[in-house]
């Protein structure tokens, strides 16, 4: 009893900020304002397959993978630098990969539109070189770099977790059985960093498909993503029906996603997310 | 169980006492636009009525609508555009104002203005209008062009030059629905409260067809961009074109010749009001001519009332871009509420146009 009480914030949180928003986001995605008053309908979910949404989404699903990957391909080797260098450096670097999620998210954000800007502080250094303007901004290019810049950590942290916790003599029986370095990283600290690993690319892909923030400031309001829309119909609209519709779309799909992803987790390990 | 209900009513116990300590002052909820309002006005207020001022901010009209409508946060002054206004009012969410406790705005409303906007008489003319009941102006102004003087070296006198293909990338547009379609329906000479399908389409492709020539579309960073040399024209609202004057000699603003919109914003007692005595107070302080010239003055938008007028520098009650002629306002239209569907009727067009 004594533990069920403890747990008692945590449900109570739970429920007020988990499953009643998620009860009226289904209540609102299946319903429709009809002169009648409130009816059910599917028509909010069907919406999705509108070429216009359905692009959208689309495009949102590209840039939030290559955007997942490219984390990927950054924070592995940097969590395997980290989780092998000796206790101080260790604390350092973790210490300087936190550091800029300590500044407020839109802060980031509005410096990487001066950083990218046609007359911002890159095109400036490339023109002192007599290297032509470049159109870093508004471009696709720029709204995953903002994507990538923001969710990288969420990507390092947690397979950092995992290899810290692997435990040496692993890795040492390995080499005693004759395995080379990579043998012994395909077969011993690969495998037992894919929860990590998982978590790591639910993490950023999550929010990064859902994104409408950096879409709307390093894209310049031009590359519309479905988080854009969801948004818009929130908030230009006031049509609660249609975005709560879509958002249970979107949710379906990643969760749908997820669950395919965390199938490669042979041994359910993966972080208990599923 | 019984332990969890007991832990659930201690800390709901817990939260309402911690209430009621914090409001011994009379507290003021206002939501307003970001940099409208002069923070010494409040600073003012607070002293002189004894009382707090909360303020939130919000970025556009509807993000203010969809918080208001919630009743989340009980806003005792809030400051919709007329579009809004009508909106609200036709879903009751605002108070009716009570005329004997606002004597400043009695005595200062520009008497041109308040005709323009409201519908002070029984003539079909003024069915467009709105009514006055429920608002009073706050601040008013145009949309127009503003444009880079060393980038731009023809003189802007049409909407057309935004379509222009010389300009290719050098254009910034609204990221707003109803304000991005003002250019291309003055252009083709249409009301830009149009629901006209044909019209409202035509407006649409032109749009598309000017999309790859936009640098960008913006709300707030119009103003950064344009300082920053960023871009060589821009639409933009009056009053955030005489701030980024200020800060660039080089930026021109312009009414365009076929019209534009002229807006206003309105303050408003929403019924989501705990002390409507205290909120008339409040729009009545801001038409005292003082208060209402430090806001002129903070935000650079032009104001309704005639006493703060005649305290402006002779420079800015001169400038056609803060203060135009009749005849320009005569070809100005004010933005209608279109209803739900009018409303969905253009969002439809403007994801068309940035899913392009």
């Amino acid at each position: 009893m004594n533990k069920k009480l403890l747990a008692s914030p945590y449900i109570i949180w739970i429920l007020i900020f988990t499953i009643l928003p998620l009860a009226l986001v289904i209540y609102y995605g299946f319903t429709a304002q009809t002169p009648d008053g409130i009816v059910f309908t599917l028509d909010n979910i069907k919406k999705i397959s509108d070429p216009l949404y359905w692009k959208a989404f689309l495009l949102s699903a590209r840039l939030s993978l290559l955007c997942t990957v490219i984390c990927l391909i950054l924070a592995y080797p940097l969590a395997l630098i980290l989780a092998k260098s000796g206790n101080g450096k260790k604390t350092l670097l973790v210490f300087f990969m936190i550091l800029p999620m300590w500044m407020n998210f839109l802060l980031r954000t509005y410096a990487w539109l001066n950083l990218l800007e046609g007359n911002g502080v890159i095109n400036t250094i490339l023109q002192f070189f007599g290297i032509p303007k470049q159109q870093l901004v508004n471009t696709p290019f720029a709204v995953v770099l903002g994507m990538v810049y923001n969710f990288l950590p969420f990507m390092v942290l947690p397979i950092y977790n995992v290899l810290i916790k692997i435990d040496d003599s692993l890795i040492q029986a390995s080499s005693d059985l004759g395995a080379n370095k990579f043998v012994t990283f395909r077969k011993i600290i690969f495998p037992l960093s894919l929860p990590g690993v998982i978590s790591g690319i639910t993490m950023v892909f999550v929010p990064a498909i859902t994104t409408f923030v950096i879409s709307d400031i390093l894209g310049g309001g031009k590359i519309q993503l479905i988080g854009n829309i969801i948004e818009q119909e929130f908030t230009f609209a006031s049509n609660w029906h249609t975005g709560s519709g879509l958002s249970l779309v979107l949710m379906v799909i990643i969760l749908f996603s997820m669950a395919i992803i965390s199938k490669f987790d042979k041994d359910g390990e993966g972080a208990g997310l599923w | 169980m019984k332990k969890i209900l007991i832990v659930i009513l201690a800390m709901v116990s817990a939260l309402s006492l911690s209430a009621c300590n914090g409001s011994k002052k009379e507290k003021l909820y206002i939501y307003n636009w970001g940099e409208y309002m002069d923070p010494e006005v409040i600073e003012m207020f607070e002293k002189e009525f004894k009382v707090k001022i909360v303020d939130d901010e919000y970025e556009t009209n509807e993000a203010m609508y969809a918080k208001v409508k919630t009743g989340a946060i009980n806003y005792d002054v809030v400051f919709p555009s007329e579009y809004m206004v009508n909106k609200m009012q036709e879903e009751n969410m605002l108070e009716e104002l009570n005329y004997d406790n606002l004597p400043n705005f009695t005595q200062y409303i520009d008497p041109l203005i308040n005709e323009t906007i409201y519908k002070l008489d029984d003539s079909s003319a003024s069915d467009e209008k709105m009514d006055p009941r429920f608002s009073v102006p706050y601040f008013w102004g145009t949309v127009g062009i503003l444009y880079n003087t060393t980038m731009v070296d023809e003189e802007v006198t049409s909407w057309d030059i935004l379509f222009d293909e010389k300009y290719s990338g050098n254009i910034l547009m609204q990221n707003s629905v109803r304000d991005v379609f003002v250019p291309p329906l003055k252009l083709l000479g249409y009301s830009i409260n149009t629901l006209n399908e044909t019209e409202l389409s035509e407006a649409t492709q032109m749009l598309i067809d000017q999309k790859p020539l936009v640098q960008a579309y913006v709300i707030d960073q119009v103003r950064d961009k344009m300082i920053g040399n960023e871009a060589a024209l821009a639409v933009i609202y009056s009053g955030e074109a005489l701030i980024t004057k200020e800060d660039n000699a080089d930026l021109e603003y312009v009414v365009p010749q076929e019209g534009s919109n002229i807006w206003f914003d309105a303050v408003v007692i929403p019924t989501t009001t705990q002390n409507k005595e205290l909120a008339e107070k409040f729009i009545d302080f801001l038409y005292r001519p003082d208060v209402a010239k430090l806001n002129a003055d903070y935000s650079g938008y032009s104001t309704p009332n005639t006493g703060a007028f005649d305290l402006l520098d002779a420079e800015v009650q001169e400038d056609p871009a803060a203060y135009p002629s009749s005849e320009t306002i005569a070809k100005c239209e004010i933005f209608q509420y279109l209803g739900t569907e009018g409303e969905e009727l253009y969002l439809a067009k403007w994801q068309q146009i940035k899913g392009k």
